[in-house]
């Protein structure tokens, strides 16, 4: 499983890339291992506010359904279509296809409380 | 003891294997205070011979379609059912089996409800049916909380002409929600619902328009005006089909621009048997799939790359969404619709076709041969499939009783539902109404309408 | 051991419209008897279908009658059911649906009433149904019947609109409905259509509710508690009478889903317990065919309190007749066109009639029997997620032995297959990792519960011994393990050419 040392990691297993002044979401790897085969994704439209951590969307397996917590607040300048149409890029590639959000953040400095790579290794370790 | 298989000694046997010297031994969890004292009052065991002679019993004080000549409809349709249908539902590995959890022992049950759902949906045309809902009324209910979730409108406008019994099913679960129910009057000429008024009330909080077709009453509804105008105003077009035979020869519901379809199929296969089970379908287009209540079954393959069926779309639905499911529906009515779909594939679409034509023949013969008697008339000018409504100044529940007296069933006195339809009976003809039939309760009707004039004159 | 499992004769069969054969015909409708109607004189164009008969969007299969006979009797085989073999699907009480019954359901005197002749025509129907109330009244304890919801989630919307209406009569409103981790989904959705919000209660370290977890959320919000009991890892609820107690001293409703009363039926009477509602499901514990998915029939009883909110209509009984009462100015209203669903309750009425008092409380007794049976004998072989001490009608195990071999509660689910016996529940209750629950219901011979024993003995060797044994089944079916991810990623839901 892999844990790319340049991004933010959640307690709720989302991670958040900083590019400019717009943060980048999606699910870990975990998550997606967790899931097991990813067949549908709800997220929200351009324009919409997320909040930190309070739900921003779904993912569905065959049998089961997760919310998707955001790990940032803002408002939500793209969304990433290509995932919703195929949303086997989760399992395939969760960290750069299948980003999910791009967040004109509210407040950068909330970045400052998530988890480093090593630190959300170590959280799911003990989550297990 | 029925149907228990055990041997005392076996009895004995497990009883040990348990570690315990009686079964009493492993009910020490019952409140020992609270529990059954004695035997429940119920009457005694019977055999299967003493059993089939009461039952047989009971059934003989009912009087059904073979002792009188029916002539009621109303969202429940006598037709002929092949012998086919009932032997091959009789088949055990079917009525003995339950919903399809472990698709590799299921695939009967799953193909024959992937057939189902395709043959509903053309009939409807639509993109998507699902494997069943428990009847016409809860389907109804259920389409309107699913345009609810679709358009986030709380609001519904339900046709004063959809089956009575479905509004009432509708106004008690929306009676949980803070869905509002507009009621839409029909025309009192025609017996269809008043499109104009449909309009004036459509506005930003309804989500969705409901509109039976052919209505209670027979008519048949401006489905395509009325879609048009609903359409333009960002609702939902629900249209409710409780007599599924007349689309052998009426357009479509999608064709005409339905978003969601429900209705009864009970007509294909299925017997009256006294309201139930019968069953509810529901279709829609393809998008929205996903706010569908029930069971979904789809086509892929297996390990091997042969082609399979299984369970699908389970995400929605409340053993895994649980208090956020599309609907709590769990156990449908996968029988009834086994019955349908075997009716449906012996038909073939010209036998639907006929079938269709042969029911509005009978309806359209009945209608003129009882218009034709003094002091009865048609109620309505619209064009019918094969039910219609008849006027007579005669008093109707005692037209329909001396009626009764000559084996005839009448029809419905409407003002049951309808106060303002005083003096209207809602009267249906089928396959199984014969020509003498209907020949006898011309004459039947005649007769007593003019005893009763005569009655009245005095 | 002898495996009951194997390919057996399968034969291939396509999708139906596969068969089809333009111009050929299955049955023909009776012959027209009057003047053939002009179809384009009587009704509008705009309102007929476009299309002709060949191209038409209701295009069914043309098929032969024989055809049609062939293909669903060879998709029945690929089907198993309770006459094929042993089926202990937990919660599901899949008992054997006796002959007789069919036969008498399908008496012309029931099958060709119509629900809107005179009731004078239907006093037998009506007979019949106003003494099963009776009859599941007094099973259950409780004052008051309706037959009309179609399925048990009919059933628990039923119950708790019925509440629902109570407390507003009461001038209250209560928002919440408790419900139990160990719950049916049904539950927590029931709820949520009738208009509550769920509080989820953990269950404690025994698998039961406990005094404590109600003590702190009933509150005066609360409008009742559902719960399941046996509850659904087969466990009495012990603290039942008490659990009551506190949730009626508070104002609030105790309501039973009734999905496992197969395990009750002359021990105990829920109404006696402190039950205020109570959902049945006829086609579990009354042994009407669960048919694939259904019809079911979801009874619901109620005490005194809540019966003036029973559906419309009611039946009653005046001398020695019957009708139906309409005018019930507090009832929620109706769930279901017509009465419910008739044909299932004569199926379930004539197994009452057969079984009497005596039959139906050995049913239970038998159901324990056999489950605690099957319990003792697995338990050194499979976990125990909870304390082992006596079971109702059906014993939960976990995959926790499993697990170090690589293999999973749905290996041993699937593998069971081909030993020629149906799954029991798996992954469910979700608070056992794992869940196998298996209900084996009392119509099962101790030779076939021996059967199934040696069955899961074997399948728990062969996880240690050859796991891809376990991986690759079921392979004595018509189909191996079928493609879940692809029919939800590339769905195909209805045939295309």
């Amino acid at each position: 499983m892999e844990f790319p040392e340049d991004l933010k990691y959640s307690k709720e297993h989302e991670w958040v890339r900083l590019e400019g002044d717009t943060a980048v979401i999606g699910i870990t790897d975990y998550a997606q291992d967790s899931l097991g085969d990813v067949v549908y994704v709800e997220l929200p439209a351009e324009g919409d506010a997320v909040t930190r951590g309070e739900t921003f969307g779904v993912v569905e397996s065959v049998k089961a359904v997760s919310d998707l917590y955001s790990p940032v607040s803002g408002s939500v300048v793209e969304m990433n279509d290509a995932v919703v149409d195929g949303p086997e890029a989760i399992n395939e590639d969760p960290y750069t296809e299948a980003w999910m959000l791009k967040i004109e953040l509210d407040n950068i400095e909330e970045l400052e409380e998530l988890l480093s790579a090593d630190e959300y290794q170590q959280f799911i370790e003990e989550e297990k | 003891m029925p149907y228990i298989p055990h041997t005392e000694t076996e009895i004995e046997e497990m009883l040990k294997s348990a570690g315990a010297d009686s079964i009493e031994e492993l009910l020490t969890c019952l409140p020992a205070a609270l529990r059954v004292e004695g035997r429940l009052k119920l009457p005694e065991g019977l055999t299967e011979q003493a059993l089939k002679e009461t039952l047989a019993g009971l059934a003989a004080k009912n009087r059904g379609s073979s002792e009188q000549s029916v002539f009621l409809g109303a969202g429940a349709y006598a037709h002929y059912i092949p012998s086919a249908v009932d032997h091959i539902i009789s088949r055990s590995e079917f009525f003995t089996a339950y919903t399809p959890y472990q698709p590799e022992l299921s695939q009967g049950t799953l193909q024959a409800v992937f057939e189902y759902q395709s043959f509903v949906a053309r009939l409807t045309g639509m993109d998507v049916a699902n494997a069943s809902l428990y009847d016409g009324a809860s389907a109804v209910a259920e389409a309107v909380l699913m345009a609810g979730r679709i358009t986030k409108r709380p609001g519904v406008l339900v046709s004063r002409a959809l089956h009575p019994e479905y509004r009432e099913v509708t106004e008690t679960y929306l009676n949980a929600t803070p869905e509002d129910i507009h009621e839409i009057p029909y025309c009192p000429d025609s017996g269809t619902t008043f499109v104009d008024a449909i309009e004036t009330a459509l506005g930003e909080s309804i989500g969705s328009v409901v509109i039976q077709n052919p209505n209670f009453f027979g008519s048949i509804e401006e489905l395509a005006r009325i879609a048009t105008v609903v359409h333009a105003n960002g609702s939902l077009l629900i249209v409710v089909v409780n007599e599924p035979v007349s689309l052998g020869i009426l357009k479509s519901p999608g064709e005409a621009g339905a978003d969601i379809v429900v209705g009864e199929n009970q007509s294909f296969g299925n017997a009256l048997n006294y309201g139930g089970p019968y069953l509810g379908f529901m279709a829609c287009r393809e998008k929205f799939l996903r706010q569908m209540p029930g069971r979904l079954v789809g086509e892929t393959v297996d390990t091997e790359g042969r082609r399979a069926f299984c369970l699908t779309f389970a995400t929605r639905e409340q053993h895994i969404r649980r208090e956020r499911a599309t609907s709590n529906i769990c156990t449908n009515h996968g029988l009834t619709a086994l019955a349908a779909s075997v009716h449906m594939a012996l038909l073939g679409p010209s036998g639907l076709v006929e079938l269709a034509e042969l029911n509005l023949s009978k309806a359209a013969y009945l209608r003129d041969k009882l218009n034709e008697i003094e002091g009865v008339s048609v109620a309505f000018n619209s064009p019918v499939f094969n039910e219609f409504v008849l006027f007579t100044d005669a008093e109707p529940d005692a037209v329909l009783k001396a009626l009764g007296k000559r084996g005839i069933v009448g029809g419905l006195s409407l003002s049951r539902f309808y106060p303002e339809l005083h003096g209207h009976l809602l009267v249906t003809a089928t396959e199984v109404n014969s020509k003498a039939d209907m020949d006898a309760f011309a004459v039947a009707l005649s007769s007593i309408v003019e005893a009763e004039a005569a009655t009245a004159g005095e | 051991m002898k495996k009951v499992g194997t390919t057996g004769l399968q034969m291939n069969e396509p999708v139906i419209f596969e068969r089809s054969v333009k111009g050929r015909k299955g049955v023909s409708p009776i012959e027209h008897d009057v003047p053939k109607a002009n179809v384009s004189e009587l009704i509008p164009a705009r309102f007929l279908r476009s299309e002709t008969v060949e191209t038409n969007g209701a295009a069914l299969p043309e098929v032969s009658e024989l055809e049609v006979v062939r293909h669903y009797t060879r998709l029945s085989q690929w089907n198993f059911g309770v006459d094929s073999g042993f089926y202990p699907l937990g919660s599901c009480t899949m008992k054997y649906n006796p002959k007789v019954n069919e036969d008498i359901a399908r008496l012309d005197g029931f099958t060709s009433i119509h629900p809107y002749l005179d009731t004078d025509s239907t006093q037998g129907a009506l007979q019949l149904m106003y003494e099963l109330e009776e009859y599941l009244a007094e099973i259950t304890g409780m004052d008051g019947v309706t037959l009309q919801p179609s399925a048990g989630a009919h059933g628990e919307l039923c119950g708790l609109m019925m509440i629902a209406k109570c407390l507003k009569a009461r001038g209250e409103t209560r928002t919440k409905v408790l419900i139990p981790d160990t719950a049916h989904g049904t539950n927590p959705a029931s709820s949520q259509l009738a208009g509550f919000k769920v509080v989820k209660i953990a269950s404690g370290t025994d698998g039961c509710i406990t005094l404590e977890s109600i003590e702190e959320a009933m509150d005066s919000d609360v409008a009742a508690l559902m719960l399941t009991n046996p509850n659904t890892l087969g466990l009495f609820e012990h603290d039942i009478v008490e659990i009551a107690k506190i949730v009626h001293s508070r104002g609030g409703f105790v309501f039973c889903d009734g999905a496992n009363m197969n395990a009750l039926m002359g021990l105990v009477r829920l109404g006696d317990l402190g039950v205020d509602v109570v959902q049945l499901n006829l086609h579990k514990t009354f042994s009407t065919p669960h048919g694939g998915g259904g019809p079911g029939s979801g009874p619901v009883g109620v005490k005194a309190e809540l019966a003036p909110y029973l559906p419309v209509p009611r039946i009653k009984k005046d001398k020695e007749e019957y009708t139906f009462e309409y005018d019930c100015p507090d009832t929620i209203g109706r769930l279901k066109a017509f009465y419910g669903n008739f044909a299932i309750m004569v199926r379930a009425y004539s197994y009452i009639r057969r079984c009497g008092p005596e039959g139906l409380r050995r049913v239970s007794e038998i159901a324990i029997l056999n489950a605690n049976y099957i319990k003792e004998r697995l338990k050194a072989t499979f976990e125990l997620p909870h304390d082992d001490k006596p079971c109702m009608h059906e014993a939960v195990f976990s995959d926790a032995t499993l697990k170090e071999f690589g293999v999973s509660t749905m290996d041993v689910a699937k593998r069971l297959i081909d030993y020629g016996i149906h799954p029991p529940t798996v992954y469910f209750p979700l608070v056992v990792g794992g869940a196998i629950m298996i209900e084996p219901t009392e119509t099962e011979s101790k030779a076939e519960l021996d059967g199934f024993i040696e069955a899961m003995e074997a399948i728990a060797a062969e996880a240690k011994n050859a796991p891809e044994l376990l991986h690759n089944a079921p392979t004595t079916t018509r189909v191996s393990r079928v493609d879940e991810t692809r029919a939800a990623r590339e769905p195909r839901l209805v045939w295309q050419p």
